[in-house]
C-alpha cells in the first residue's frame, strides 16, 4: 500500500513544484520592477551554479538510498588545492585538473568506506565533512588566494557579450544533459533507480550494488570538485571556508524537486525545478529588500516543508494501511 | 449473534474503478453465517478488490452493501473492524518482538486496575488457540513463527475482537501441505462457531475440500453463485475462464541433449548436504519435497545470490563462479524467485521497467535505451503471457497478484536463458493461466533450454517433469523418472525419506 501511495504523492508533487515555481515568477514580476530583468535572471542562474552542479550527481546518490554530507567540504578542498597549486606556480590548467582529481578521490574514498566496510553513509560522510574541511584549512590556513588569470575569473563571473547568459551556463547545461540522459535513458540510470527501490530485488537482478554505489559516490566527488573550481572563479577566491553549509542546500533542493529521501524515486528536471524555485524565492526576497536573516528563514521554511510534506503524507497513508492490515 | 444460515453479508451490483481501469463492473456476493464461502476467478477478476472494499481499504463507487442487517459503513479500516470484519493477509504483520498474547490483545489488553493483566491476557489467548484447535504458547515471541502460525495468531486476534466474518486472500499460497491441513481445521472450527469465512484461492482442490458455497467472478462481474453440492470442478473452471479447459498439463516430449547444468556434491550445512544432479538441454527436472526441505536454497546457491561451502556447479561444462549472480546471468542462467514482492520485482516501477530489466543490451542503441523497443518488448510479453494491466507504465504494485507473477516470468523469459530455474512458477496464478505457463515452460524446453523447477504442487511436478528429485531435510532422497513417479511414492519419499514403496 504505502509504496503505491508514495508514487501518487510524488506525481502530484512534481506538478505542485512546477505550479509553485510559476506562481513565484508571476507574483515576483508583479510585485517587483525588475524580477524578470535580464540581470536578475542571470543572477538567479549564477547563484544556482554550484547547487545545480553538485545536485546533478547527488540526486543519483539519494536515489540509491545513500547520501554524502561532505560535498561542501570537498568543494572547499578542491578550491584550496586550485588556489594553492596555482600560487605555487602550477599552470592554471594543471591546477584545475588537480582540483577536480582531488574531488574525485574524495568521492571514491567515501564510496569505498560506505560500501566495502559497510559503514552507514551518514556516519562516514559526517566524518569526511570534518576531515576534508580540515585538510583545506591545513593547506591554506586563514589565507585567501585571489589572483587568478582574467580569462578564468571572467568565465566565472561574466555573461556572454551584452546578453544575460552567464558564461558558466553552457557548462552547467552540458553537465545537466549528461547526467539527465544518464539517469533517464541508460541502463546505468535504470539500475540506480532499481537499487533504491529494492536492494534485495536488485541483487536478484544481478546488479553489482557495491560497485554501482562506489561509482555514484565518485561522480559526486568529481562534481563537487567541478563546483569547487566554478566557485573559486566566480568569487575569485580560494579559501578554506568556501561553500560552508552548501550540502544542506543541495540535499534540500533534491528533496524539493521530488527526490525521495528513502530512495528509488527522482527526476532530473524535478531537481532543476527545485533549485530554481529556491533561488527564485531568494532573489524575490532580495529585490523586496527583505533583509538577509529573513531570507534565510524563509528559504529554510521552504526546505523544511519539502522534507516534511512527503514524509507526513506518506506516514498518514502508512498509518491507514497498517490499520487495514491489523483489521 | 447470528444464527447459522442467516444472511450476514450482501453485496449487490458493486462497482469500482481505479482511474481508467474498471476493477468491478457489478458484482454480487451473499454470505451466510457459519459458511465457508469461496470467491474464485482468474487473475485480475477483482477478488482482492472485493475484499479490500470490505476491509475499508477501498471505497466502492456504486452498489449496495448490507452487513449484519444494516448498511455497511465503507471506506475506513477502523469502521470495518468495529463492524466485525477481519482480514487475514497472505503475509501477516505481527509485532515480532511481542509475545503472542500481546499480539492478540495489542491495544486492548485486559486490565487489573491500571496495570495490564498479563495472566488474564495469556489465559484468554490460550483459550482462543484451543478453540481454533492449535497448540501455540501465548508467552512465546512472535519472531521465528512460521507464516502459517502467524496466520493463526491473526485469526485468534480477529476472534478476540468479535469478528463475525473473516476474509482470507490466498492464505494457503505459501503454506506446506500439512500447514494447509491445519488451516482447514481452523476454518472448520470457525464455521462451527458460526463465523463466516470468505476464502480466495487458486488451488481448486482445497476449495472443493472445504467450501460450502462458491461465487465465481469473471472480469469484475459475478458469473455464478452456487452451493458446493450444485457444482463441480469442471463447471467452476469453465465459469472462471469462460471456455472449456481440456489439457491442464500439456507436456510434450522433446529430444534431450547435452548436460547444461551439473551440480556436484553441493553442501551448505545449514540448508542442504551432498546434492548432486544434472539437467540436460530440453529436459525439465523438478525438485520436489516439503516447504523447508532446502530446494529454494539450492536454486539460490546455483544462481549465486546465496553461497555454498563445498561442492561445485558447472554450466555448459564450464565451472561457474560461486556467489555471483552477475556471472550466472552472463552464463545465461535465469532464476524466477519464490518471493516475487521482495526478490522478483521492483514494486513501484512500471510493468515495462520490470520486464526490460534484464534485456538492456537488446534495448540499447549505441548508448541510450530505446523506449520504442522497450514498449514493443513489453507488448510482446503481454501477449505471450496474457498479462493484464491498464497502462504499461503502471507500477506493478497495482497489478493483481497473478499478473505480478507473470511479469517476473516475462522478465526472465525475455533473456532467452540456457538454464531456467523457476521456484514455484505458478504461485497465485489462476487455472487457465497455469496451463499457459506450463505450456510456456514446455515450449522453452522444446527450444532446448534446460529447466529446473521447484514446486510444492504435486500435480504440477508430476505433469511437467521428465525427472523428479525428491528432497527431504536438505538431502536428496531419491530420483524418479517420469514413468516411475506417482503421487504416492513422491509423497512417501518427501515425508519419510524412504525410497519408494
Ligand atoms: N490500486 C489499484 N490501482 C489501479 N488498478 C488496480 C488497483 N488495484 C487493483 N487494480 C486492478 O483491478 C483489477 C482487479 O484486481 P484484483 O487485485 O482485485 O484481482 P484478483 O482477482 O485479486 O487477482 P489475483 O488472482 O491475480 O490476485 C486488476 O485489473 C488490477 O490491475
Ligand atoms: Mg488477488
Amino acid at each position: 500500500m504505502s509504496e503505491k501511495n508514495t508514487f501518487k504523492v510524488r506525481k502530484s508533487w512534481d506538478t505542485a513544484i512546477l505550479a509553485l515555481l510559476f506562481s513565484v515568477w508571476v507574483l515576483a514580476s508583479f510585485t517587483t520592477d525588475n524580477f524578470l530583468s535580464s540581470i536578475n535572471v542571470s543572477q538567479i542562474f549564477s547563484n544556482s551554479s554550484e547547487i545545480l552542479i553538485m545536485g546533478f550527481a547527488m540526486i543519483f546518490l539519494i536515489i540509491t538510498g545513500e547520501i554524502d554530507l561532505s560535498i561542501a567540504s570537498i568543494l572547499a578542498l578542491s578550491s584550496a588545492m586550485l588556489g594553492w597549486s596555482y600560487a605555487a606556480g602550477a599552470p592554471i590548467w594543471l591546477a584545475i585538473l588537480i582540483a577536480m582529481a582531488v574531488g574525485t578521490a574524495c568521492g571514491f574514498i567515501n564510496g569505498f568506506l560506505v560500501t566495502k566496510l559497510g559503514l552507514g553513509s551518514l556516519a562516514v560522510t559526517i566524518g569526511a565533512l570534518a576531515l576534508y574541511r580540515g585538510i583545506a584549512n591545513g593547506i591554506l590556513g586563514t589565507n585567501t588566494i585571489n589572483e587568478f588569470p582574467d580569462f578564468w575569473t571572467s568565465f566565472g563571473f561574466d555573461t556572454f557579450g551584452k546578453t544575460f547568459i552567464p558564461q558558466t551556463l553552457p557548462v552547467i547545461i552540458l553537465f545537466g544533459l549528461f547526467f539527465g540522459l544518464l539517469l533517464h535513458n541508460t541502463a546505468f540510470g535504470r539500475r540506480t533507480l532499481a537499487i533504491g527501490q529494492s536492494p534485495e530485488a536488485a541483487r536478484f537482478a544481478g546488479i553489482n550494488v557495491v560497485r554501482h554505489k562506489i561509482i555514484v559516490f565518485t561522480f559526486t566527488g568529481f562534481m563537487s570538485g567541478v563546483a569547487g573550481v566554478i566557485y573559486t572563479f566566480r568569487f575569485s577566491t580560494a579559501q578554506a571556508d568556501n561553500g560552508i553549509g552548501l550540502e544542506l542546500l543541495v540535499i534540500s533542493a533534491c528533496l524539493l524537486g521530488g527526490v525521495s529521501i528513502f530512495g528509488g524515486v527522482g527526476t532530473m528536471w524535478g531537481l532543476v525545478a527545485g533549485v530554481l524555485l529556491a533561488s527564485s524565492v531568494e532573489s524575490w526576497l532580495t529585490l523586496q529588500e527583505i533583509n538577509a536573516q529573513w531570507r534565510t528563514i524563509v528559504t529554510g521554511i521552504l526546505l523544511l516543508i519539502s522534507v516534511a510534506a512527503p514524509v507526513m503524507v506518506d506516514k498518514y497513508k502508512r498509518a491507514r494501511a497498517t490499520l487495514a492490515n491489523k483489521a | 449473534m447470528a444464527n447459522k444460515g442467516d444472511l450476514l453479508l450482501e453485496m449487490k451490483d458493486v462497482k469500482k474503478r481505479f482511474g481508467g481501469a474498471i476493477a468491478l463492473r457489478g458484482t454480487n456476493l451473499s454470505v451466510r453465517a457459519g459458511e465457508i464461502h469461496a470467491l474464485l476467478g482468474e487473475n485480475g477478476a477483482g477478488k482482492s478488490t472485493m475484499l479490500k472494499i470490505l476491509a475499508g481499504v477501498h471505497e466502492h463507487d456504486a452498489g449496495t452493501i448490507t452487513f449484519g442487517g444494516a448498511p455497511f459503513i465503507s471506506g475506513s479500516p477502523q469502521a470495518s473492524i468495529d463492524q466485525g470484519i477481519a482480514v487475514i493477509y497472505q503475509e501477516p504483520s505481527l509485532f515480532l518482538d511481542l509475545s503472542l498474547a500481546e499480539n492478540v490483545f495489542v491495544g486492548r489488553q485486559p486490565k487489573k486496575g491500571l496495570a495490564i493483566d498479563w495472566k488474564e491476557a495469556e489465559a484468554q489467548a490460550r483459550k482462543l488457540f484451543n478453540e481454533l484447535g492449535v497448540e501455540l504458547d501465548p508467552k512465546r515471541q512472535a519472531r521465528g513463527l512460521s507464516i502459517a502460525d502467524q496466520q493463526v495468531v491473526e485469526i485468534a486476534k480477529a476472534l478476540s475482537m468479535n469478528a463475525s466474518i473473516i476474509l482470507m486472500d490466498e492464505p494457503t499460497a505459501a503454506l506446506s501441505a500439512s500447514e494447509v491441513e491445519r488451516l482447514m481445521t481452523v476454518m472448520r472450527n470457525l464455521r462451527a462457531a458460526n463465523k463466516a469465512v470468505i476464502f480466495v484461492s487458486h488451488r481448486l482442490d482445497e476449495v472443493f475440500a472445504i467450501s460450502d458455497f462458491i461465487t465465481v467472478m469473471r472480469d469484475g462481474a459475478t458469473v455464478s453463485e452456487k452451493a458446493i453440492s450444485n457444482t463441480d470442478l469442471q463447471t467452476v473452471i469453465k465459469e472462471m475462464v469462460g471456455r472449456e479447459l481440456t489439457e491442464l498439463f500439456p507436456k510434450t516430449d522433446h529430444p534431450i541433449g547435452d548436460v547444461v547444468l551439473e551440480v556436484n556434491d553441493l553442501t551448505n550445512p545449514a540448508y542442504f548436504r551432498n546434492v548432486s544432479f544434472t539437467v540436460r538441454k530440453g529436459e525439465i527436472v523438478a525438485l520436489a519435497g516439503l516447504v523447508g526441505s532446502g530446494r529454494s536454497e539450492i536454486a539460490r546457491s546455483i544462481f549465486g545470490v546465496d553461497s555454498y561451502e563445498t561442492g561445485s556447479v558447472k554450466i555448459n561444462n564450464k565451472p561457474l563462479k560461486k556467489n555471483s549472480p552477475i556471472t550466472a546471468i552472463a552464463e545465461k542462467i535465469a532464476l524466477v524467485p519464490e518471493d516475487r514482492r521482495q526478490q522478483g520485482l521492483f514494486m513501484v516501477a512500471g510493468v515495462n521497467r520490470n520486464i526490460s530489466m534484464e534485456s538492456f543490451d537488446r534495448l540499447k542503441g549505441r548508448i541510450f535505451l530505446n523506449f520504442k523497443k522497450e514498449r514493443a518488448l513489453t507488448n510482446q510479453w503481454r501477449e505471450n503471457l496474457s498479462i493484464k494491466y491498464a497502462d504499461q507504465s503502471d507500477p506493478v504494485d497495482r497489478l493483481s497478484g497473478g499478473n505480478q507473477q507473470k511479469t517476473v516470468l516475462a522478465k526472465w523469459l525475455a533473456t532467452d536463458p540456457d538454464l531456467l530455474i523457476v521456484d514455484e512458477p505458478t504461485r497465485g496464478i489462476d487455472v487457465g493461466t497455469k496451463a499457459e505457463v506450463h505450456k510456456l515452460i514446455d515450449k522453452a524446453a522444446g527450444e532446448g533450454k534446460a529447466i529446473l523447477m521447484i514446486s510444492s504442487e504435486l500435480p504440477e511436478v508430476l505433469g511437467m517433469a521428465d525427472r523428479i528429485i525428491v528432497m527431504r531435510e536438505g538431502r536428496q532422497v531419491t530420483e524418479l523418472s517420469r514413468k516411475e513417479a506417482t503421487q504416492e511414492n513422491v509423497i512417501a519419499a518427501a515425508t519419510t525419506g524412504k525410497k519408494g514403496i
